[in-house]
């Protein structure tokens, strides 16, 4: 992205904040988005403020098997209880959050890198390069995704960076295609040949003039892959095959506990696998209202 | 006259149509949108009335609103539409379906978008009959068959098997007439029915309207942007400015004696035959259609009008009068000062230029071919190494243009005029040949290849103004990077004053540099395509239908600024047009194509004048033109464009020709026969007998008293 960068426009369009601020604005007019948006916020700042909003240290062991409401040894109250380590449930949910949402953000950045730059490639060249790179996009595609992540966690070993990478892997043919499909598109316009016909190099065609005009669908769908990627995050936790413990996530809550849903504290499950559907409804909605908006006028 | 319906008895002809007091709104995020404000307008029957006016002034939303189909955001706000005397708000959901498609019929301007992929042409015809008079199937066979004859489709039996994607544009046009007139409807609304078409397909389906018109009876309201065509087809007209109609008469009257402003300056800015781009300029006029809800108080042409009187004009609501005329008592129009205005006097365009002095030769075309392979390069093919097939889309051009010179290349879709402009731009490479500009073959060099020099001395000027500049860039930024790009200012402040000039030349305000394309007009958007193009001083500048997407007031102010950048540059300008009559206003030289090839060359005088090429002559004829006054032959041709894949053996307009010889035409390729030194014609025909053929268009002399 340095070309971008290095040409400073002659008059300063409005900011990213100034337009992020106003892309919320127009949300109001969806219901649904604004609702969504408020879902994913309120995580967004238990995540960053997680140090200050949790009630109590996410791996201390204090009292097992608590159930919401029980009041702490040492003053304060389990708001959701505790699970069969003696850890608050709350702090956990809040803690894991933390993480969630911080690799879940990482790693559909990273597969966005990655898939834009192959689809914008695949959709700019075209020929041979297009045939390759769309081949071994399909392929991936045509694999069950979660069989996928098994493997790739059980080749390379649990952790927060291969879940990164595994999630890279998956994802990035489905955003190459996007990219691939409103590149080949764009490629048509009069004002990609206008920047041809004075000499640009493709790179500051593909990433100038395309990338900029492909955001809409783009944002969009990176906010159900935001989504996607919760999920991912929360079952190859359940599988066991997510962050390491003992730090908080919220599939490993879930199938730590899991045993004990069936014997009387099914809040221990129950409590991360509802933070969990909220978090991707959340996403969900939001991107509902991100597509509804930006098909008005 | 028999009423098709049976339905318009009484005392005397009912209107088959009457409005009045019509106001529609569209509801959006910025509010309430008034699309039309107290639109009257009565249609008797067998009548057919033209609504013309430019994009936005609510010519379509009419027509929707006559339909009751404004869609989710829209609605009726005030006044009553009554068809054959019945309140089309009164009619219930069911009631209104009826009407629809059997007694109102409407007509698109894309065919294909009103034809369904997935039926064949027989199944979406059959289905008017069966559905709305529940005929048996075949007897909604056999009149299905009977109307594509009437709409003079040569192969009925065999257009009925097709899927609406295998005709071409012309005939799926026709098809969508026959569907629409097989139900008999009283009321036939035609939206642009022709926008989407070449000029000679046009000319075929608008006579075919012409005559439909007459034969079944129906009455016609047809919307078009085009004054030519509204000569041939109606018999009153309502011209629309903002949402109302401003003027309103037969048709003759209005041509002839303009009374509102607009309609007057409308004149002004088409390039009739008897307009000189140094002697008589096109009158653009000034500003821009307002928005709906920054309409003026007073007259809404006022910021607009030439005569435009401070505390008059901008008053109150300007209501319609009669102007009594001995020929037409209809003619109404919405301005105070009609009486007082002195149209032969108000020449908004006095000025006129000198002619430009043609230097020497800049670019040299010689011999240039581009084949396409038609391939695919995939893993697939280069494997197994099929065999391609050729598209000649450019075959044997040559032609030069010297230093200042306008040189038009004309001709439909698909004659390779675009091809053209590829090779020149280096976006394609020629097969074969060479295109010369200052001496240095650019033919085969392509664009990424070509040193800034290069680059900078060949700009273009693109066709769609929604698709020339980058959505997500500021006006500044694209036309900064130009002169950056070659390397005419490196200094940023220097380069934003750079930009600044540019915009100052193309007349646009120096606060657009901050904008967004989707910030500006179309117009606007043509000009700073414009600003761009000339950014880095290029020699020859290419223009690939620079006007035609726009609308004709803005239109005329385009052409003229781009012309007068020219002049002051000196230019040489490569205009590549199908429209002829912009092509005789603008243009020095005229290059015409076909299907890849030069039928004719020569200078603006000698095309335009016997004898012409069989090809030329057709083109001349199909274009429609604004002037009650000018004579026209009419040629309409036959069949459609071949495909480039499979050209024909001989001369590629031999299959459409009005003068074919004979079987010499099929089987070999026509000689270029010189008649001057630079017109040259291919054709079998002997060049003493097309010098006979009479002119296609004679221009009374009244145009000389005219002058100022």
């Amino acid at each position: 992205m340095a070309t971008s960068t290095t040409d400073a426009p002659l008059v300063r369009p409005d900011s990213t904040i100034v337009n992020a601020v106003k892309a919320v604005a127009l949300l109001r007019e969806s219901p649904v988005g604004l609702f969504g948006a408020l879902i994913v916020l309120f995580f967004v700042l238990l995540a960053i403020f997680a140090p200050l909003v949790s009630p109590f240290d996410p791996n201390a062991t204090i009292l097992p098997f608590a159930f919401p409401g029980t009041a702490a040894p040492d003053g304060g109250v389990f708001l959701f209880g505790t699970d069969h380590l003696g850890r608050d449930i709350l702090s956990r949910i809040i803690w894991g959050g933390q993480r969630v949402l911080f690799y879940a953000t990482v790693a559909t950045i990273s597969a966005y890198i990655v898939g834009i730059i192959m689809g914008l490639a695949a959709g700019y060249f075209r020929g041979y390069l297009d045939e390759i790179i769309s081949f071994f996009a399909n392929v991936i595609l045509s694999f069950p995704i979660m069989v996928l992540y098994v493997l790739i966690i059980a080749k390379v070993g649990a952790s927060g960076l291969n879940i990164i990478f595994a999630v890279v892997f998956a994802s990035s043919p489905g955003i190459m295609r996007i990219v691939r499909g409103v590149t080949m598109d764009i490629a048509t316009r009069d004002y990609i040949a206008a920047s041809q016909t004075r000499g640009e190099g493709p790179w500051y065609i593909m990433l100038v003039e395309i990338l900029p005009n492909a955001r809409s669908p783009l944002i969009v769908d990176f906010c159900l892959r935001m989504g996607y990627t919760t999920i991912t995050i929360g079952a190859l936790g359940f599988l066991g095959l997510g962050l390491p413990p003992p730090d908080p996530d919220w599939g490993g809550m879930i199938t730590e506990t899991r045993a004990f849903v069936t014997g009387g504290f099914p809040h221990m499950a129950i409590l991360p696998a509802c933070a969990v559907s909220l978090l991707v409804l959340g996403f969900n909605l939001l991107a509902d209202g991100l597509r509804e908006v930006s098909l008005k006028d | 006259m028999a009423d098709p319906n049976g339905k318009g008895n009484g005392s005397g002809e009912p209107p088959v149509l009457e409005i009045s007091g019509l106001r529609l709104s569209y509801y959006t995020r910025a509010g309430e949108v008034p699309a039309v404000m107290d639109f009257d307008l009565t249609i008797a029957k067998g009548e057919s009335v033209g609504l013309v006016g430019e994009s936005g002034c609510g010519k379509s939303t009419v027509a929707n609103g006559i339909m009751r189909y404004m869609g989710k955001n829209g609605g009726i706000v005030g006044g009553t539409i009554k068809f054959q005397g019945r309140d089309m708000a009164e009619l219930s959901e069911e009631e209104i379906r009826r009407v629809r498609g059997k007694d109102i019929a409407m007509i698109y301007q894309e065919p294909m978008a009103a034809l369904n992929p997935s039926l064949t042409i027989a199944a979406q015809l059959m289905e008017v009959p069966m559905i709305h008079e529940g005929v048996s199937e075949e007897e909604a066979f056999q009149r299905s068959f009977d109307m594509l004859a009437a709409v003079n489709i040569p192969d009925p039996k065999r257009l009925m098997d097709s899927y609406p994607h295998q005709v071409s544009g012309g005939q799926q046009q026709r098809v969508v007439i026959a569907m629409a007139l097989l139900s008999k409807p009283a009321l036939l609304l035609l939206d642009e029915p022709t926008t989407a078409l070449d000029v000679t397909v046009e000319a075929g389906i608008v006579e075919l309207i012409a005559e439909l018109s007459k034969e079944s009876g129906a009455s016609l309201l047809y919307i078009s942007h085009n004054l030519g065509l509204m000569l041939e087809v109606c018999d009153r007209i309502c011209v629309m400015y903002s949402g109302e109609v401003v003027e309103e008469g037969h048709i003759d009257s209005i041509f002839s004696w303009p009374k509102h402003p607009y309609t007057h300056g409308l004149f002004g800015c088409i390039p009739l035959p008897h307009a000189d781009k140094n002697a008589r300029p096109l009158a653009a006029i000034k500003g821009q259609l307002p928005l709906p809800h920054q309409r003026p108080k007073g007259c809404y042409f006022g910021p607009r009008c030439e005569s435009f009187q401070a505390g008059r004009c901008d008053a109150d609501h300007i209501p319609m009068e009669d102007v009594h005329t001995d020929d037409d008592p209809a003619h109404r129009v919405r301005c105070l000062r009609w009486n007082e205005i002195d149209h032969d006097a108000v020449v908004s365009n006095e000025t006129t230029r000198e002619p430009i002095e043609v230097g020497d030769t800049v670019l040299e075309v010689d011999n240039m071919r581009k084949y396409y392979d038609v391939k695919e390069s995939t893993l697939a093919t280069l494997i197994s190494r099929e065999a391609v097939r050729q598209v000649k889309a450019n075959e044997s051009i040559s032609f030069d243009a010297g230093e200042g010179e306008t040189v038009a290349i004309v001709g439909e879709s698909g004659c390779g005029k675009s091809t053209f402009a590829k090779v020149l731009m280096g976006l394609e490479t020629a097969t074969d040949g060479e295109v010369r500009l200052d001496g240095t073959d650019l033919g085969s060099i392509e664009v990424k290849k070509r040193t800034p020099e290069q680059l900078a001395s060949l700009q273009m000027v693109f066709q769609n103004p929604n698709d020339t500049l980058n959505p997500s860039h500021s006006v500044g930024y694209q036309i900064g990077r130009v002169i950056k790009r070659f390397g005419i200012e490196s200094d940023p402040a220097k380069i934003q004053d750079r930009v600044h000039k540019l915009l100052d030349t193309v007349k646009l305000p120096r606060a657009f540099a901050a904008r967004k394309p989707r910030q500006l007009s179309g117009g606007q958007k043509q000009r700073v395509g414009i600003a761009r193009a000339f950014a880095g001083n290029p020699k020859t500048v290419i223009a690939d239908e620079p006007i035609s997407a726009l609308d004709v007031s803005v239109a005329a102010a385009v052409t003229e600024l781009l012309m007068d950048i020219q002049r002051e540059h000196r230019t040489t300008l490569l205009f590549i047009s199908h429209d002829l009559s912009a092509v005789r206003y603008l243009s020095d030289r005229v290059v015409v194509m076909y299907l890849g090839q030069i039928m004719e060359r020569g200078t603006t005088e000698e095309v335009f004048a016997p004898p012409y090429h069989p090809y030329t002559e057709a083109l001349l004829s199909a274009v429609p033109i604004a002037d009650p006054e000018v004579e026209k032959r009419r040629i309409v041709l036959e069949g459609n464009l071949p495909s480039p894949l499979d050209p024909p053996k001989g001369c590629p307009f031999s299959t459409r020709c009005q003068r074919k010889v004979g079987s010499i035409c099929d089987d070999e390729p026509p000689p270029v026969r010189l008649d001057t030194e630079g017109h040259s014609i291919a054709c079998h025909i002997p060049l003493e007998e097309l010098r006979e053929v009479e002119p296609v268009i004679t221009i009374p002399d009244r145009d000389l008293e005219a002058t100022t």
